[in-house]
């Protein structure tokens, strides 16, 4: 026989569930609570009938408004593009000197600049544009192919190594790998190397290397071993090394004789996108 | 007693009374989950209130009056700021990403000033529930306040309790129809009006009030027009109560926040009870004061009887305190027979000790105190509040640039903001270790200090760049600051900050 059990201090009939002494009441729901249940029925049915809903075999119902998140990105892509375009056409039609003049113009291409560098660079360079290991830091001072507004600008539109007829070309022999210099030259070029910035080195191994670097280095790093901008040949007496600066890194880049590839931009990107990413890498700090 | 108790004494005494035939005990059972007994839904039932008058009553139509006033009335006030800064006193420019209250301006970098004002508005919410119960519930939620006004409509166009009650049951004649089209119409008017005042406080109200009728305001405009109309309408014209029993988790939270000493709505059992029907010329002795009248039942606009005790309902508005005293009065007993009093005074009182109110106690000074404070330091961020401001961010990615010569180059973002209404010129400065190097992006010489035009209302960004030689790094962190000076009116704010570098590796 089931009896209802009544809350003394309420007269509310109980659930007859208990926990730790707390008995929980079985109060009546609100009528109108139901009411918003149903309601809320009701608009699932309509956003059915007017939204994206269902799933099929093939596809989904698209319901009768058509509305879709890609044609939405669509029409606020054009937004933002529309939106940009009067100072756009100001970039467009102002020199990259002029830009960098201008604080509301510098302000626009910088933030136009910093998200289409994380969007195309910042997988190479970094999201800072700090570098890796054989991609080249961008903060620095240290410019391979020089580091004015214009000379970024050509970089980024021919790219580096590649198949733009104008790319900024430079290739450093592989002189191990190809057997140009034998493997007692190249430790001796290696010792000479690291001596050139300060590093400690064997004396006798870069007295010997002395003359080698001369006959096989230097037509490119000069010979007093600072790099060529016109052969975008790096400096051998700074600090800074793209592929690194232990003995051990000198050393298998001389044997390899590596190069990146950086794209050509010019066909990617429009104008307007380009000069905004000039003048933020030259702004990051290191433009000359 | 409570009628489901009773009917379960009784189902006990009927079992053992009961026989069904010769030598067959009638168990008068039910079964609990039975449709004719079960209840998982219960409608509302609709509540009169009956107008009282009194000073309760009194205080909570100059309440409305006042915070209606306000409410409608404030998007008006023009308050002149010179510039081209809008002259709305109370203006949230959500377009220009600004909050104008009178003679403060906040940016939307001191949103912490809005922070500040909702810990306040606890605190204070804390101390009024803390000495006087819900008095917030009572007197000025909008949801008790809308209510209010609509059942003071009600009331003009159907009557009192009686005649509102007597309406319902009536027919649907041409009266009935023309009353409740008149009221409806009323209650949306004032909807309208409140939807209305709300959106008036996101823009220029005379324009958007223009725009409004002509038809060419936003469509936000008009969706929160229409979501605020029928959010009124329908919850202080047919929710009312429920707002507060079922949606309210105030109501909940309250019960926190008072103790025995809390001045609350309280019917005083220790004088009234026992209650029940006086008749002329009987004495008062032997018998509580209560005259079981229902009066202050009745005048409820929760629908609760305060004779049951502390209620999670009871919103302590006091109109059962007036409708009380009003009765008192009518039979010669001195009045407060419902009061604002304490649990712990009805204990007194019944053990014969004097009653006492003590407003001061630990919880009421702590809220006080945090109160003050929080309120101190709003007031000194506001009055100290400078014109200009200058915000430093390091660079963190990367975190510096060793540059081909060993130095090492550190980037900040520097922000100067000009909250004036006009253009102003400043001196930057920068002061950090020896041997410094300061560039800026844009800008050709760099000589110390830097001279910068802010426009008026406006922050310029600086891409400042400092680099320190090999030689003068001497810690891995060092300090740098940044200074702005208006040369004008010598206005300086400064900021401290770090210039960061690594040990070398050799």
């Amino acid at each position: 026989m089931s009896r209802k059990e009544i809350d003394q201090a309420t007269g509310t009939e109980t659930t007859g569930h208990e926990w730790d002494g707390i008995t929980e009441l079985n109060t009546p729901l609100p009528r109108w609570w139901l009411w918003v249940l149903y309601a809320c029925i009701v608009w699932a049915v309509g956003y059915w009938i007017l939204y994206p809903a269902w799933p099929t075999l093939t596809g989904y119902t698209p319901g009768i408004l058509g509305q879709s998140q890609r044609d939405d990105v669509a029409q606020a892509m054009l937004q933002l593009k529309s939106s940009r375009e009067a100072q756009g056409r100001l970039l467009a039609s102002a020199t990259l000197q002029q830009i960098e003049a201008d604080p509301n113009l510098l302000q626009f291409a910088r933030e136009a600049g910093k998200s289409a560098f994380g969007d195309n660079c910042a997988t190479c360079h970094g999201s800072g544009a700090q570098g890796f290991k054989g991609y080249p830091n961008l903060n620095d001072d240290i410019w391979l192919w020089g580091g004015t507004l214009d000379d970024i600008k050509h970089t980024i539109q021919v790219g580096v190594r590649s198949t733009h007829p104008d790319a900024r070309q430079s290739q450093m022999p592989a002189f191990g790998r190809d057997a140009l210099l034998e493997p007692k030259q190249i430790a001796d070029l290696t010792e000479y190397v690291v001596s050139l910035s300060g590093g400690k080195a064997d004396a006798a191994a870069v007295a010997r290397a002395e003359p080698l670097f001369k006959e096989q280095c230097a037509a490119c790093h000069g010979d007093d071993a600072k790099g060529k901008r016109e052969f975008g040949s790096p400096n051998l007496t700074d600090r800074e090394w793209l592929y690194g600066g232990t003995k051990a890194d000198i050393q298998a880049q001389i044997v390899n004789g590596r190069g990146g590839v950086m794209p050509t931009w010019g066909s990617r990107l429009d104008p307007m996108t380009i000069d905004a990413l000039a003048v933020y890498v030259h702004s990051l700090g290191g433009g000359e | 007693m409570n009628a489901n108790l009773v009917s379960t004494l009784k189902t006990v005494a009927a079992e053992t009374n009961a026989l069904a035939a010769e030598g067959v005990h009638r168990v008068d059972a039910q079964a609990t989950n039975s449709a004719a007994v079960r209840k998982d839904y219960v409608a509302r039932v609709p509540i009169y209130p009956k107008l009282v008058n009194g000073e309760f009553r009194l205080l909570k139509w100059i309440g409305m009056a006042m915070m209606l006033g306000v409410y409608y009335g404030l998007p008006w006030l023009r308050w002149d700021r010179g510039g081209t800064a809008p002259d709305q006193a109370v203006l949230v420019d959500l377009v220009r990403e600004r909050f104008y209250f009178f003679w403060i301006e906040i940016w939307p970098q001191e949103v912490y000033y809005v922070t500040g004002l909702l810990i306040l508005a606890s605190f204070l919410l804390f101390l009024v529930t803390a000495l006087f119960g819900r008095v917030w519930c009572g007197y000025a939620c909008p949801q008790t306040v809308w209510t209010d006004l609509y059942i003071l409509v009600e009331r003009l166009i159907e009557g009192d309790r009686s005649a509102r009650i007597r309406l319902d049951k009536s027919p649907w004649t041409l009266d009935k129809i023309g009353r409740r089209a008149a009221k409806h119409t009323a209650w949306l008017l004032i909807a309208a009006a409140t939807g209305g005042a709300w959106i008036f406080y996101f823009h220029d109200a005379p324009t958007l009030a223009a725009n409004l009728f002509e038809g060419t305001a936003d469509t936000t405009a008009y969706l929160f027009l229409g979501i605020l109309t029928f959010t009124t309408y329908w919850l202080a014209g047919h929710m009312r109560e429920q707002v507060c029993t079922y949606m309210c988790p105030w109501p909940r939270i309250q019960a926190a926040l008072v103790d025995h000493e809390t001045l609350m709505v309280t019917y005083r059992t220790d004088r009234g009870e026992p209650r029940g029907a006086h008749k002329k010329g009987q004495p008062w002795e032997g018998r509580g004061h209560c005259i079981d009248c229902n009066q202050c039942v009745a005048a409820c606009p929760m629908g609760i009887d305060i004779r049951d005790g502390d209620q999670l309902e009871c919103i302590n508005c006091a109109l059962c305190i007036d409708a009380c005293n009003d009765v008192m009065k009518r039979v010669n007993l001195p009045r407060g027979l419902i009061a604002y009093d304490t649990h712990d005074n009805i204990e007194r009182r019944r053990k014969g000790q004097k009653a006492r109110i003590r407003l001061i106690r630990p919880r009421v000074i702590l809220y006080a105190v945090m109160l003050t404070l929080v309120a101190g330091v709003m007031l000194f961020g506001l009055s100290t509040r400078a014109t200009v401001d200058l915000n430093v961010l390091r660079d963190r990615n990367p975190t510096f640039v060793r540059l081909a010569d060993g130095a090492i180059r550190n980037a900040y973002t520097v922000k100067v903001l000009n909250r004036g209404e006009t253009a102003r010129k400043f001196l930057l400065s920068i002061d950090g270790p020896a041997g410094l190097d300061v560039k800026i992006v844009g800008i050709e010489k760099v000589a110390a200090p830097v001279e910068l035009e802010v426009p008026a209302d406006r922050l310029r960004t600086l891409r400042v760049l400092i680099t320190i030689p090999a030689q003068s790094l001497t810690e891995e962190s060092m300090p740098v600051a940044f200074h702005v000076t208006d040369a004008a009116i010598g206005e300086v704010r400064s900021t401290s900050t770090v210039f960061l570098s690594e040990e070398d590796e050799e």
